[in-house]
Formats: structure tokens, sequence, C-alpha cells
């Protein structure tokens, strides 16, 4: 890799001074930009150990009652924090279904979001079609966005707080990646040295706290990237859905929001019809980019697993096998 | 080095063989004591980093030597412009594990991850940079990938040297008298070893003198190959492989960039290290080629087999040949009266193909069983019913004998040990209290049961302890715990009183640790050995009128836990030590070999077998796989060591599943690149995905098969496994795959 300055900043304000130089960039985790610098696809100059920085390594309860990560927490641990069990288990059961153990240990829940797709690696080749988008995809790109963790969180609405010079901003996770006419991947909203510092999970997202689920698959039952993944949440009341939450993964270059399904699950009460009907709103878009059509197909089922499955009530603790549809004991497909 | 493993304290004496001891070097190994042969920096060592291609076909047209030159730390950058001094052309196939390799000889391009020119630098991290610095520009041409880039044609010979087709009987009569046939096709992958260990050297010049530190299964046979390379004699070569992470056949064969570190230290005068990243495996040191299978099986109305046809279509390099043999599987199994089997290839611009795990038996086997499922089905009788139906008795081509075939033993005990009676006949009829569907999938497993030609060394010392040497190697096998346990027998010493070298090519040839034949070649060797050093003992005291024995030629002797017993009076007995002591001997040693007399194979077929139970559950709206336990039982002749031996068939059953359901190296059509080469994206199973494992042995006594009654083990679990998973993945859905690994959407309909 090429020869790069490093710093570790005291302090936030120093942070972003050196994050705004010419060829900076934020170290966190460093599980998504070492394997890029190691390969020549990213080359700073300057890392910027933004780890020990104060103020963004706990989880904690904002004034206005929103739970806010900070973008230094471990993934790990924010699958084992008692309030992202109690609040928000859809968010553990994604964490624990992405890459490894040793990986969870290291990354962050900034880096998490800002991970490149796994085609940043590929140096120009187009990707397998089976792991190529099928909603939203440009000639440019069809790559697809590889975290697990960010599907929930944009299923739950969250909210990222950005630091910059300015001071701090929050933008919806969901209008964070946008993908411009012929760009290769997605682009996250980030001005240069600009610090992403924080998630923040609304308060009302826990509503669906008895109701969550995030189902992926893959061959491989774990540390492999999902070929498509659901977050599914429902508000339920009186037997009904009163709201639901739904966001795919391994579809597109960004999580993939569907407020066309959700409004269909509004007020209606539970069952096969009404899922089916959701998920093939989902879909709605949809084309294959590749030979992916099967994907599409794939993904309409998954939606209704996961609806059935968050319907059927969050387990009690995350399953042995996260976000497996196949768990001996919380896979069970409720109404199939 | 291989001598400084402390021998752990057994509390046993008496017979070693047999005894299921922990691994010798296993503490080591998981301390990180141990050092493998990267470990070795010997002072003043350089790093040297290759540029690896990034077309498949074409040629390189600009280096910017300049910019990696004047990277700090660089030390010297070797490109095709000033090619590197070889003493023969690495075109020569002059041996017949000899492989083209590229070593900067011209510009030419000739399949992705290349080495195009190897940068050394004082660091690996100036090596490092230095490499990417060459920035590389190319005229690329389109390269041929997939079956049906161009023409097929047909090799003289598949493997190493085997013969590319083989058939018995009438193949269209055969086909003419069945009642019905059924022609089927599989295809897979091409498939990547991808040891935990890279490969790697470390190479040390003194004068004309060279030692290289590099894991090699095959540390004897690859002296003479280095030297004719080199230009020196074979003796002055020394490879040593202390401990060796995986080779799993990539590690016996000179390749590329190891010959261009050994050459760059040449050059230098200095200690060159060359370790290849994991994405460099995917290229210059062999893979399994794609295979695609078309078989044909005619069945008489009973449901015996008339006609058995395979015929493969294998994926080599444009500049070389391996062929994987996969047809060749359909040879030894099941009886029919016409037979038939034939290659073809097509040239691919990739790497070259070599033996990986089971050679054409792991995707020949898999794609035969496939099809005697699908024979089985359309006969009406149950897999294993049919396989019974068709069992060889005698070798399907030859009628010779099995030295030992305990297949139907391992059939009848997996069978009932899985639960097999009872399994309904019609697909997608058991689920589970989830809903999922199940399925049973049978895979017979068959391997040959090779020996090589090996020699060994046994020194009694006067201590009473003794060395014994054999070049072979630990590959994570656990070689040199068997072995070890059968030269302590040959000596008549408990395994603790003797000293194991091995792992380096200065001493007696214990051959390659491959073909699954390691333990029953090395292992007669070095049983050899210690005989014939027990015997030499027993002639020295026989013939001393002060010793006990004295006297005794007649009668003979029997040793046992380090001394020399009478046989017709056990009382009297002398110590190894206290004879050398008396006859003024520091040590006395004893010579062992072993090889198979071409003749065996004229009275026998020499073959290791089991069966593989499976049973997978199908989630029957997403086609996702989870197979839900495994049952093999194998009949490998005599077990040296059970402990070894089950860990052996697990890892083959685990393989079996990665075959089935997870390994694939995924190729770029337009730049011919593997687009998923590194251990993210080329999967192999992880721990979630192995169900629980149970291993069974059957007995085996072969007194035909060598010195020792053994058999090997190595690849044999890995030729059921895939065609157990792939048929309790069409039991269960009632779809037959036809293309590993097994998808999601190939299940979803």
């Amino acid at each position: 890799m090429n020869r790069f300055d490093y710093i570790r900043p005291a302090s936030l304000e120093e942070a972003l001074a050196a994050g705004a130089r010419p060829g900076a960039a934020y170290l966190a985790g460093g599980t998504n930009l070492l394997d890029l610098m190691k390969v020549g696809v990213a080359a700073p100059a300057l890392l910027v150990d933004v780890t020990r920085l104060p103020g963004l390594d706990a989880i904690e309860e904002t004034a206005e009652g929103d739970l806010r990560i900070g973008a230094m927490v471990r993934n790990s641990d924010i699958a084992r924090a008692p309030e992202i069990k109690a609040l928000f288990p859809m968010l553990a059961e994604a964490l624990l279904s992405g890459a490894s153990a040793q990986l969870r240990n290291a990354a962050t829940a900034g880096g998490n979001v800002l991970q490149r797709p796994r085609a940043a690696l590929l140096d120009g080749m187009r990707g397998d079609d089976r792991d190529l988008a099928v909603l939203g995809w440009t000639d440019a790109c069809a790559c697809v966005h590889p975290s697990d963790f960010a599907v929930a969180l944009a299923a739950l609405d969250a909210r990222l707080e950005i630091a910059g010079a300015a001071g701090l901003r929050a933008v919806p996770l969901a209008d964070f990646l946008s993908l411009p006419e012929g760009a290769a991947e997605a682009v996250p909203a980030l001005a240069a040295g600009e610090l992403l510092t924080a998630v923040v999970l609304p308060a009302a997202a826990a509503r669906v706290a008895g109701h969550a689920r995030y189902v992926k698959l893959r061959e491989r039952t774990s540390f492999a990237f999902a070929l498509v993944s659901v977050a599914a949440a429902l508000e339920m009341e009186g037997g009904r859905i009163r709201s639901a939450r739904l966001a795919l993964g391994g579809v597109a270059h960004k999580p993939w929001r569907t407020p066309a399904a959700e409004a269909a699950l509004a007020g209606a009460a539970p069952g096969p019809e009404v899922f089916a009907r959701a998920a093939a709103l989902a879909l709605e878009g949809a084309a294959p980019s590749g030979d992916n059509a099967f994907k599409i197909e794939l993904a309409r089922r998954l939606v209704a697993r996961a609806l059935a499955l968050a319907a059927a009530g969050t387990p009690a603790r995350v399953p042995a096998l996260p976000a497996s549809p196949l768990d001996a004991d919380h896979g069970a497909p409720a109404y199939v | 080095m291989s001598d400084a493993i402390p021998t752990p304290e057994h509390a046993r004496f008496g017979s070693n063989s047999g005894e299921a001891l922990s691994r010798r070097d296993g503490h080591d190994k998981v301390t990180g004591a141990a050092t493998f042969a990267a470990d070795n920096t010997p002072a003043g060592t350089l790093h040297a980093v290759y540029a690896a291609a990034g077309i498949a076909r074409g040629r390189v047209l600009t280096l910017d030597v300049e910019a990696a030159r004047a990277h700090p730390g660089v030390v010297e950058v070797m490109t095709p412009a000033d090619p590197p001094k070889l003493a023969m052309d690495p075109e020569n196939k002059f041996h017949g594990f000899a492989f083209r390799f590229d070593c900067l000889q011209n510009d030419r391009v000739r399949f992705a991850g290349q080495p195009i020119a190897l940068v050394v630098g004082e660091t690996l991290e100036a090596a490092t940079e230095g490499a990417r610095l060459l920035a590389p520009t190319y005229e690329a041409e389109t390269p041929g990938m997939g079956f049906d880039a161009e023409a097929p044609y047909a090799p003289e010979a598949v493997g190493i040297g085997a013969a590319p087709a083989a058939s018995k009987g009438d193949m269209e009569a055969g086909i003419a008298a069945a009642a019905q046939v059924i022609e089927t096709r599989y295809e897979t992958p091409a498939q990547y070893h991808n040891a935990m260990e890279p490969h790697a050297v470390v190479a040390q010049w003194d004068g004309d003198r060279v030692t290289l530190d590099m894991p090699n299964q095959a540390p004897v046979m690859s002296r003479p190959m280095y030297a004719a390379f080199l230009g020196i004699p074979p003796e002055n070569i020394l490879i040593r492989t202390p401990y060796l992470g995986g080779g799993f056949g990539s590690k016996a064969i000179v390749n590329g960039p190891q010959m261009l570190a050994v050459l760059a230290a040449r050059k230098l005068g200095r200690p060159v290290k060359l370790v290849l990243k994991r994405e460099q495996m995917f290229g210059p040191v062999g893979h399994r080629g794609a295979t695609r299978q078309d078989l044909r099986l005619g069945l008489d109305a009973e449901g015996g087999l008339t006609a058995l046809e395979h015929k493969a279509l294998s994926v080599t390099s444009r500049f070389d040949e391996f062929i994987e043999p996969a047809a060749n599987a359909s040879l030894h199994l099941y009886p029919a009266p016409a037979i038939s089997v034939s290659h073809q290839a097509v040239r691919n611009d990739v790497g070259t193909p070599a033996p990986m795990r089971a050679p054409g038996e792991a995707p020949g086997l898999t794609a035969l069983e496939c099809a005697i499922d699908e024979a089985a089905a359309a006969a009406g009788l149950d897999p294993l019913a049919f396989r019974l139906r068709n069992y060889a008795e005698t070798h399907p081509m030859t009628g010779l004998p099995y030295s030992s075939k305990a297949l139907r033993e391992c059939l009848e005990l997996g069978a009932e040990r899985f639960g097999w009676a009872g399994r309904p006949m019609a697909p997608r009829t058991m689920r589970d209290a989830q809903g999922r569907l199940l399925g049973w999938g049978l895979g017979v497993a068959q391997f040959p049961a090779t020996f090589f030609a090996a020699a060994a060394r046994a020194t009694l010392r006067a201590d009473g302890t003794a060395l014994v040497e054999t070049s072979g190697v630990d590959m994570g096998q656990g070689a040199w715990t068997a072995l070890a346990q059968i030269a302590a027998d040959g000596l008549g010493l408990s395994i603790d009183r003797i000293e194991f070298r091995s792992g380096s090519s200065d001493l007696p040839d214990a051959g390659i640790a491959g073909g699954s034949g390691h333990t029953a070649t090395a292992g007669s060797a070095l049983h050899s050995a210690g005989v014939d050093a027990i015997a030499r003992l027993a002639e020295i005291a026989t013939e001393d009128p002060e010793s006990p024995l004295f006297g005794a030629g007649n009668s003979g002797t029997v040793a046992k836990d380090g001394r020399i017993h009478r046989r017709d009076d056990d009382s009297r007995s002398e110590s190894y030590a206290d004879i050398l002591a008396r006859a003024g001997h520091a040590t006395l040693v004893g010579e062992g070999s072993a090889s198979r007399p071409a003749s065996a194979g004229e009275q026998h077929a020499f073959f290791s077998h089991g069966a593989v139970f499976a049973e997978t559950a199908v989630d029957p709206d997403l086609g996702q796989v989870r197979v839900t336990r495994m049952v093999g039982a194998f009949a490998a002749g005599r077990v040296i060591n059970p402990k070894l031996v089950r860990s052996q068939l697990e890892g083959g059953m685990i393989w079996g599943v990665g075959f089935a359901l997870h390994e694939e190296a995924s190729h770029d059509p337009v730049t011919g690149r593997v687009r998923n080469g590194d251990l993210a994206g080329y999967h192999v199973p992880v721990h979630a995905d192995i169900p629980e494992l149970t291993v069974l042995t059957v007995d085996e006594v072969d007194p035909h098969v060598n010195l020792l009654g053994v058999k090997g083990v190595g690849e044999l679990s890995i030729t059921g496994a895939a065609a157990a998973v792939a048929n309790a993945v069409a039991h269960a859905t009632g779809v037959r795959p036809r293309r590993f690994p097994i998808r999601m959407e190939t299940l979803i309909g």
C-alpha cells in the first residue's frame, strides 16, 4: 500500500480540521478501508484515526427520548446492548447475521453504514449477476449495498448525525445514499471533512419491537453477504397492523424502503394474502440487471416470509442462526 | 524443525499402531510455536512481491519500472526486459509433475494472475507498494472462457498420465438391450485449493548451494526439478518443509512465483522471502478445472445396469494440460456388460489446473452417484437397494478381485446408523416440524489405495532410543504421528522412545504426500527400516556368547519394548542398549524401502470404499438448503490412528458439503479474472454449515494391499459426500440439481 501519514486527534474539532485536508480519510474499525488500501483501490495520504474521540463510543438516550448510537460503537457491542435488544431487536439480528465475529468486534456503527460495495474491490469488473441489483440500478451501477445493519436502520427511520465545520446536521438514512448519473456506486451525502458521528433511532420506531425480524438469504450460513435480505417490522394493535416498516437488502445500491407496500399493510389483518400483496408492491419496478431475474421472485417470497415471521412475534432472544429462515426454533414459516 | 518437536509423554507400552494418539505437533500448532516455512527470516532477508496480470490474454505493454525503483526500500525490479536466466526452458515437460510456469521470460500474458514482474524490497511494505506502482498497461485479447469457448479436443492423457478413454463390451448393444435408458448431465465449477498456508518460499543461497524453506508435498521429488531449472546438482539443494498448512495437491508442483523468488535471491546475493497473498492463490498455483459430464445408463427390467457410459469435458489452460479425469470414476464401481469412459478437453485462458483433493474422483463420483440415484428412481428401487443390486464383486473392467472391499458392510452399517430404512421413495414427501422439506441421500465413496515408492532409515542409539528418518510431510493430516506409530512398532519401541525426523529433502525419500498414499507408502518403508535395524541387532546378540540370546538364531527372536527376547523362552532377553554397548556400537542403522510390485496390479484391484448418508432440510419457498445430519461409514484397511482417521474422514465430508453447496470460482467473462478471488467471496463451509457428523469405520483385513494392510483416507470421503448432499436435496425437493454448487434459484422452481 502507499505511504501515508497517520494521526490520532484528541478532539472532534481537531479531527474535522484534519479530515478536511486533501487526501485525508477517517479510520475507524478499518475492516473496509484497510482492505481497499491493500489492493490499492483507496490510497489516502492521511489517515485520521477517530476511534478514540470522546463522545462517540456510547449508546445513550437523547433529550427527545431517541436512542443515539455513537459512530465508534463496535458492531458486536451494539448487538449486545440491553437497550438495543429491548427496543430494536431487529438491529441485533441484522448485525449478528453480518460478517464474522472477529469483524463485528472491530467494525463500528459508522463504518458499517459507510462501507463501500464489494464491487469496489472488483477493479472495474462487473460482479457476478446473482450479486447484482434488481431495483434502482443504472447502466453504470448495478452493485448492491453490502450492509445488513443499514437495511434494518432504514426500516427503523434512523437518522445519521453528521459533524462538519458548521456544526451538526442530521440526515435520514434513507436519503443518505444517492446514485448520480454515471456513478459506479452510491455516494454518501457527506461534504469533504464531514464526519459521521452517530446513528439515531427515533423513539417511535421502538413501537415495532415486538414484531420485527431481519431475514437474510445466502448459501453459506454465516460470513456471507445477502443474496436478498428483508427487514420487516409491524406495529400491531388489536390483532391488526397499525403500521408497517419494510426494507430490502442485496437488491439495490442502497437499503430499499417500500412505501407502497407499507401503506398496503397499514390497517390490514395479518395473513398470507395481505403479505403476498405487500410483497408484490415491494418489488414493483424491479427488473433484472443480468441473469438475475430469480432475485425478484426470491425477494417477493422473502418479503412475505419476513412479514409472516414478524407477525408471529420477535423471538425472546436473537436466534442461534441469526436472520436465517432455517433456524430450527425461530424460522418457522408461520403462514406457509 | 522437525526434530525440535518435544515428544509428548504417552504412558503406554506395547503396540503403538491402533492407538488414538493426539497429534505430536498439535500443541505447537495451536499455541503458535510451530514455525512454518515462511516464519523463517534469515538475517538480511529481502521481501519479494510480484505484480499479477490483470488480463487473461495478451501482452504487457508498459510497466513503470522507474516509479517502482524510486520507491524507498525497493531494491530490485525484475521484468521480462531482462529475463531471469534459467538452465532449462520452463515450457519443458520433462517430468510427470512438470507444469509450464511463468517466470518473466517474455511479455506474454496467458492467464489472469500470472506474474508479470517481481519487486524486491527491504520490507514487505516497500515491495508491495513497488509492485503496485508498476501500473501495467496491456494489449488485451478477448479471453476464451467456459465450456463453449472453442471446439473441444481429445487429450492424449488425463490426470497424471492416465489413459483418456477405456471401454469394455458393446455400448450400443448394452443400450439396445436396456428396458430404459437414463441420459443425464452434470456440471462442476472451477475450484481452488485455498490451503490456509499460502504458497511461500524463503530462498537462501550459499555459493552454488541453496536452501529453500517452502511448503512442499514432495521435497525429494522437487529437488531435481529445481536443480534442472537452476543448473546446479540436486544435492546442492536443500528443501525444508517443517510444517505444511494444507496442500491438497497444489504444493507438489514447481510454479512461477516460487521460482522467481529463488532466482531473485541468487541475483541479489541475499535471502529472499515470498509469500503469496490470498488473491494470488487464484491463478499460478493450480486449481480444479471445471467439468461438464454426460452419463448414459442402460437398465434392464430388474434394475440391473446393461450399460454405463461416462463422458467428461474438462477445462484446461491454453498452454498446458491437466485434464480432470472425472469420467474414470465410472471404471471401478458398478458392473455392467458395457462400460465406456472418455474425456475431452477445452482450452481456456486460465492458469493450468492441477491435482486437487481427489482429482477425477471428486467431480466424477459426484456425477456418477447422482446419475445412479436417477437410475434407481427410474427403476423404482430404493437408492441403497439399487446399489446392492449393482454391486461389483470383482473389478468391473478387469474382473480382478478387490484386495478387500467392505463396501456392502459400509452401506449396511451406515444405513442402520442413519435410519435409512423406511425412506419414502417419492421425493418431496417428508417435512419437519417447521414445514421444511426433508430429504435423505446416499453417495458411495471410492478411492484407489495408492502406493508410491519410499525409503526410510532407523538408527538405534546407545541409550536405547532410536532416530527414524524419512522425508515425509505432515500437511495437517497427522503424518508425523501416524508414521511415528508405525516406526515405533517396527522397532519394538514405545513411541516416546523414538525421535522422528522428517520434512526435509536430505532425508530418505518418503515419496509424495498425496494421493492418499503417504501413510501406506512411507509407513511401509519406516516399518521395514525398523525391522532391518532389529534384525541386525538380533544378529549381533545371537552370535555373541556373552548374550543371553546367544544361539537363538534357529528358534528366532522377538523385539518388544526395547528388548530382544528369545522366541522360545521369553524370560531370556537383553536390552537394545546392552547389546549395542557390548558390541561397541554407538549406533546401528537399519534401512528400509517400499514399493508395490508391478505384478500386484495383475492380481488385485486396490480401493478404499465408503458410504455417506446425508439429510438436508430445504425451505420450500426460498430454496435455502441446510445439511442437518451426515453419517459416513468407511472401509480403508487397517487403521493406524483412529483419531486421525476420523479427522481425515470428517474433513473430507466437509469438503463434500462445500463442493455441493458453496465452492465456485466466478470468472469475469470480459477480463478472465476470478472475481471472487478471496475468502470473503470464494466460499468454503463455516462451522454453522456443518451438522453433527458421524464417522464409522468398518474393519478390513487386507493382506494384499501392502505390508501394513493400510489404505488411504485423505481423499476418500469427499468422493461420496457431495453426491449424498445433492441426492438428499433432490429427494427433499423433487428438483434434481445438475450444476454445482447447488443454488437457491435452482430449487425455487
